[in-house]
């Protein structure tokens, strides 16, 4: 078991016949069950044609009727990706994770709004992935985005986490000492985004075949603190967290679009000691993010 | 993206709020001109930087003749502006705006910007005016009212009127505040802004609903379709290394420290800084050379780490996923030849290709101190500085 995604997921990728979708779709192909499970691109002017044995559809509706896909991949630049996200979810979609990075805030906000009014209406609810993600992962069965396969092990640990090569690194962490992982997932650096940390938390929480988390955020934003009282009331599997950016000065943007203090509550330090109250144990050393789980195993 | 004070407030008028009027100058004799043009007999001299709290710092000052204007313009023009956001050696200023009085009964504050856990557009109001904003929210933050605006309908009248009430506006100044809060939401959706900020918007004797300050912040993902904001910004006022890195398509962030450092990845990069400071140094920068490190980007990326001269050792490290170890090193390797690097460099390689890198450093012939973890790099570059 796993979240979210796992071998007999079905994917369509959107922007499959950019560089970078063609690049990353190649490598998800090659990782463990990919073959099977991306079944489908999307181009309007390019429907009818075939990339790596890819039938390439009109749109997103067709390709989840043609295939059955319900989860969808968006490598879509910066401009048309808010209208990718809507289309994936006007098609009724399970998931649509979206790559990219640079969406104007604005778009974000008017997708999320409307995703948001179609729920309330009674419509299917579509998450969202990212933007601005790595996308996510379970090992040995399928890698739906942009994160290095071969650092992955299938095992029992969870890792939720804004960051993509922060990501990497606790993965890497955990396959060097032996653990693997249940599903990795990487939520993007986007200050409007769709699945939040406590979102994914909550899943770990009642995948019976994750035993514990490693829960990464940075500075900016009211997420992490959120998710840790959650989990102070709900969570039931050890957790460890780590926040990046406790030499980060306020009012820069730190790479990030979401990586920016605005306020007293939204430094690495709050957020740290929101954590610890609410049970999880913290570092403030990334390099010991495993060997710390371990030991609570 | 900043702007200065003068362009925010030309993009209010556009958008039909009420600013003073005002004209910018850049030298004395323009500003007494300006002045002149305006007429009156109150003028304000004001220094245009992009940042807060230039009242305190002395950069804004109340002339009652032209002779005021030239003796004010001219200590003002060229000052190193110190405000609470310049840091200690402050800000130079190299524009003026020369405004008309205005007849102060009272100061407000509004605001649009982004709420995160709300997904929704804030719209923020408070009746303690011309004040900063932070200490009132921390004091008093019974005094700061808000909104939230579902950008499918916009700020809605109802929306405005709880915010114009709730901050006391007087009865016959409350259409205009409706119509001014309406058309700052307005400019803040039409401009991309990330925060756009008037204080004070003041009441005038006559009920005259005015913005006597614009404050703008732009959300640079969404500059290319907006030429004319582009077209404001003002490098005088941004970190010359900062402006260099972007052309590069680097994300760099100068700091105080000494220790520079290079990494792939905005997380990592600041995992990396706080990992330094663990070990007892302070890094010198942010610096994320993004997810495509091509040699020519880890080289700039060097120079312009290298340019600081508080810069005593340098460390890279590199979680190789998609980009390998090998490109990286072979990039690392070039770059610290081509600068004649003269500082210490711990390298710290992880992922694809990880073996084939670190040979590349160890035959270059270089005194690269290799390492395996974040935190041994740290210790490692900590120590070699020492």
């Amino acid at each position: 078991m796993s979240i979210l995604i796992n071998k007999d997921t079905k994917v369509i990728t959107q922007g499959i016949t950019g560089k970078t979708g063609q690049f990353h779709t190649e490598k998800c192909q090659e990782y463990a069950n990919g073959k099977e499970c991306f079944v489908a691109g999307v181009n309007p002017k390019k429907a009818g044609e075939k990339i790596f044995d890819i039938p390439i559809f009109g749109s997103v509706k067709e390709a989840a009727a043609e295939t059955g896909a319900t989860v969808s991949v968006i490598y879509v630049p910066p401009a048309g990706a808010a209208a990718a996200i809507w289309e994936a979810v006007e098609a009724d979609l399970d998931l649509a994770i979206c790559i990219t990075e640079g969406i104007p805030v604005r778009d974000m906000l008017e997708v999320r709004n409307k995703m948001k009014a179609k729920e309330a209406a009674g419509g299917k609810k579509t998450l969202l992935l990212g933007p601005n993600c790595p996308g996510l992962i379970t090992p040995d069965e399928i890698k739906i985005g942009i994160m290095p396969g071969h650092i992955h092990r299938k095992g029992r640990i969870g890792v939720v986490s804004r960051s993509g090569t922060l990501t990497y690194e606790a993965v890497a962490q955990l396959t060097e000492i032996g653990l693997g992982q249940s599903s990795a997932v990487g939520i993007g650096g986007d200050p409007i985004n769709g699945l939040k940390h406590i979102d994914v938390m909550r899943m770990f929480n009642d995948d019976p075949d994750t035993d514990a988390v490693i829960m990464i955020g940075e500075i900016g934003g009211p997420d992490e603190a959120e998710a840790a009282e959650w989990c102070k009331a709900n969570m039931k599997k050890p957790i460890v967290g780590f926040i990046a950016g406790v030499t980060a000065p306020a009012g820069k943007r730190m790479g990030h679009a979401g990586a920016l203090i605005s306020g007293g509550a939204d430094t690495a330090d709050a957020k740290l000691a929101i954590m610890e109250a609410c049970g999880f144990t913290v570092t403030r050393n990334p390099s010991e993010m495993a060997k710390l789980l371990k030991a609570m195993l | 993206m900043k702007i200065h004070e003068y362009q925010g407030k030309q993009i209010l008028k556009k958008f039909g709020v009420t600013v003073p009027r005002g004209i910018h100058c850049t030298t004395v004799d323009d500003a007494v001109k300006a002045a002149e043009t305006l007429g009156g007999k109150v003028w304000v001299v004001k220094a245009q930087i992009h940042a807060g709290g230039r009242g305190k710092g002395g950069g804004v000052k109340v002339a009652k003749s032209l002779d005021e204007v030239r003796q004010y313009s001219s200590q003002i023009l060229g000052m190193q502006l110190i405000t609470h956001q310049t840091g200690p050696e402050g800000q130079k200023v190299r524009n003026l705006l020369i405004e008309e009085g205005a007849d102060i009964k009272h100061e407000y504050y509004v605001a649009a910007l982004t709420d995160r856990a709300t997904q929704k557009v804030a719209m923020m109001a408070s009746s303690e005016g011309g004040m900063d904003i932070e200490e009132v929210a921390h004091k008093t933050p019974e005094k700061i009212i808000k909104v939230f605006v579902d950008p499918a309908t916009g700020l809605t009248d109802e929306q405005a009127l709880t915010l114009v009430k709730g901050i006391g506006i007087p009865e016959g100044s409350i259409a205009q505040a409706v119509d001014t809060l309406k058309k700052l939401y307005t400019t803040y959706m039409e401009t991309d802004a990330s925060l756009a900020e008037i204080n004070p918007l003041i009441h005038e004797g006559d009920g005259t609903i005015k913005a006597l300050d614009a404050k703008f912040n732009f959300d640079s993902n969404a500059l290319y379709r907006h030429p004319e904001i582009v077209a404001m910004r003002d490098l005088d006022e941004e970190d010359a290394d900062e402006i260099e890195a972007s052309k590069f398509d680097l994300a760099y962030i100068s700091l105080d420290g000494n220790i520079g450092c290079l990494v792939n990845g905005a997380g990592l990069a600041m995992a990396t800084m706080d990992t330094i400071k663990l070990f007892g140094a302070e890094p010198a920068n942010f610096l994320d050379v993004g997810g495509g490190a091509t040699t020519e980007k880890v080289t700039e990326a060097f120079k312009i780490m290298l340019k600081n001269p508080k810069v005593k050792g340098i460390l890279v490290n590199i979680f190789g996923g998609i980009m390998r170890c090998d490109t990286i090193a072979t990039g690392v390797v070039t770059a610290a030849k081509e600068v004649h690097l003269s500082v210490p460099l711990v390298v710290r390689m992880k992922g694809t290709n990880e073996e084939i890198g670190k040979q590349i450093l160890r035959d270059s012939g270089l005194p690269i101190i290799a390492a395996d973890t974040m935190a041994e790099a740290a210790q490692k570059i900590v120590d070699a500085v020492k």
